[in-house]
């Protein structure tokens, strides 16, 4: 089992922020595991991570790498039966998220700790008013009157910027857009005034113009609280646009992590390569968009040592066999493969 | 979201005669005692048998009582062991549904084996075997049949909550931090309320029928309170002299059934989101 770590705070060149509390950390998960009822190994294996106050980390990777059961897992949201936490720590303000009850947990979630979900459409309930719903977060966590409630729903829709705040709270989530709706989601999910925003794939539901809304408006409000966010996106777009951090997944595993330029200007993984070469860019195509060829395997699939190394151009015997350790160095980038870096074996000839 | 299904329910003519012959019955159930009728178990020994007329719009019975005034006072019997045992079945077969459902585990598999079991014995079966053993009374028959139509609203409600249990916006109630009691009861509940209202208003018109039947063997109102069932029940003995006797109790069924089913069909379409 491989224990990564990813430092997402004390950037030095991270932007201002107003928030007060700056750069302490937040949420400090280590040694993360998770693993599915019927499955041979921990789905989730070692993951590790630290999030500070008022800084955004982007959890990247694609489909079925492990984000958002990340997520899930640290917000105490899996199905308990069907996936099991092994092992691992989530560390928020001074209490292990994994091993509170689950009366504590209730209590944390929503209050200290919110969540905004992919598919605006779905997350709201179809038969209450969205001023409602928003209020019923603002009771649930704090003794106040039905009224102050809704004052505070109220307060929450202007902060979100949704027009005619007054008369939207009386409408069923059917009569509003899903941009509408995603920015009564993170109103909901603000309500309380969270230290921790967990938003896993905000936008991906959105048109691309309302997408750069949301997340301005995200970024704004996060400004604002001080925050801090964990992002989780397969889209490095957004990644580029929003991120101080960034930890890239793959099968369960962080492979590569650190500051948003280093990971952009300078990848080590050869997944985080790969990721990078497929992303398409403006202006006159030049050839094929590159992809990484394979698809992520099937935990039963996993080889014993880097779970890349069934689909990574440069593997060798030692990659298949044993787990690469995770090695971070100054600046707070670290990655996870033996053969970096890659430059090296390009020079030598590429015996991939 | 509502004016809009009461709107689409409005706009469905079959719907609407459904909804007006419920009203009806409802609205003579209900006006029964300020009626100018003579009471429904006053006997005439002058007028045993009559065919309808003037004095006796419906005619009259075996014991000279007249028929319109029992078949008035009979839709209460019939139309509140309708209501009732509705009632009964909804208010315990849905929370088990929803507990069921929304658990899942032992707690479930428990719940469904006790229903598959009851699902098993046909309905009326059932409603018989359990009004004999509570004893002969229309408050008895409520109970049997309310209980006999359960089975069917816990079933519903498990495989509605099911449903509706994976949806996003319960795990957003989850995120928010609201506990089970809470998400049961206004995340999951008014979700799976339409497919349960449009059961339960057609198990009404089955119930009625229940009813008539339980009181037709004698297990329901007991003499001399009318109900259609045992109006019915009484009737038969007279069929070739007094066929009116058997002709009112049956129509009304009829009426009352076709209401409900019509009704609880609009509701359907009414509240079914994919139709616009």
């Amino acid at each position: 089992m491989s224990v990564e770590t990813v430092e997402a705070g004390g950037r030095a060149n991270g932007p201002a922020n107003a928030g007060s509390g700056d750069g302490a950390t937040v949420l400090r998960v280590s040694d993360l595991s998770v693993r599915f009822a019927g499955q041979p190994v921990d789905t989730i294996d070692g993951v590790s991570f630290t999030l500070s106050a008022g800084r955004t980390l982007c959890l990247v990777g694609e489909s079925g790498c492990g984000k958002s059961v990340t997520s899930l897992a640290t917000m105490r949201l899996l199905p308990e039966k069907a996936a099991r936490i092994t092992s691992g720590e989530a560390r928020f303000e001074d209490r292990d998220m994994l091993r509170l009850s689950r009366r504590e947990i209730e209590r944390v979630r929503g209050d200290r700790m919110a969540m905004i979900f992919q598919e605006p459409m779905t997350s709201l309930n179809p038969v209450f008013k969205v001023g409602d719903q928003v209020a019923e977060a603002v009771a649930r966590h704090r003794k106040v009157g039905r009224r102050e409630a809704r004052e505070r729903a109220l307060e929450m829709f202007r902060r979100v910027q949704i027009p005619a705040p007054e008369r939207r709270l009386d409408d069923y989530p059917h009569q509003l857009s899903g941009g509408m709706r995603q920015r009564v989601m993170i109103a909901m999910a603000l309500a309380n005034d969270p230290k921790l925003l967990i938003a896993d794939e905000p936008t991906t539901a959105l048109d691309v113009t309302i997408q750069a809304q949301i997340l301005r408006l995200m970024r704004t409000l996060q400004d604002e609280s001080g925050a801090a966010m964990l992002l989780i996106t397969h889209d490095l777009g957004v990644v580029a646009d929003i991120a101080d951090e960034v930890a890239v997944m793959y099968a369960g595993r962080i492979v590569e992590s650190g500051p948003v330029e280093t990971i952009f200007n300078d990848p080590q993984h050869p997944y985080t390569i790969g990721l990078m070469s497929s992303m398409p860019t403006l202006g006159a195509p030049k050839g094929r968009l590159a992809t990484i060829p394979g698809s992520v395997p099937s935990p039963f699939e996993f080889p014993p040592g880097c779970r890349f190394a069934t689909r990574c151009p440069f593997a060798q015997t030692r990659c298949f066999s044993e787990v690469p350790p995770f090695e971070r160095n100054d600046d707070g980038h670290g990655w996870a493969c033996w053969r970096t870096p890659i430059e090296t074996i390009a020079e030598a000839g590429g015996h991939a | 979201m509502r004016s809009r299904s009461l709107t689409k329910l409005l706009a469905n003519p079959s719907a609407l005669f459904g909804l007006a012959l419920v009203c009806f019955f409802i609205a003579v159930a209900i006006l029964a005692p300020i009626l100018p009728l003579d009471g429904p178990a006053a006997t005439d020994w002058g007028a045993i048998r009559k065919a309808p007329s003037a004095a006796h719009w419906l005619g009259t019975d075996d014991l000279g009582r007249d028929l319109l005034s029992r078949m008035v006072w009979g839709a209460r019997a019939s139309l509140m062991a309708g209501v009732v045992s509705v009632f009964i079945a909804v208010v315990v077969g849905v929370p088990f549904g929803l507990v069921a459902g929304y658990f899942g585990g032992w707690v479930d598999q428990i719940i469904s084996r006790i229903v598959d079991a009851l699902l098993s014995t046909p309905f009326l079966i059932l409603a018989i075997a359990l009004a004999a053993f509570l004893g002969p009374s229309l408050t008895n028959a409520m109970i049997a049949i309310g209980l006999s139509a359960m089975p069917v609203f816990v079933r519903l409600t498990r495989g509605q909550v099911l449903a509706v249990k994976t949806e996003d916006y319960v795990e957003g109630a989850r995120a928010i931090g609201l506990g089970h009691g809470r998400i049961l009861a206004r995340y999951i509940l008014p979700n799976v309320f339409a497919p349960i209202l449009v059961q339960a208003t057609l198990t009404v018109a089955t119930a009625i029928i229940a009813e008539a039947s339980l009181s037709f063997l004698g297990l329901g109102q007991q003499p001399p309170a009318p109900s259609w069932g045992s109006m019915l029940n009484t009737a038969k003995n007279f069929l070739d002299q007094a066929p009116w006797m058997a002709l009112w109790p049956g129509i009304a069924i009829f009426l009352v059934v076709i209401g409900f089913n019509l009704l609880g069909d609009g509701l359907r379409d009414a509240l079914d989101p994919r139709e616009i």
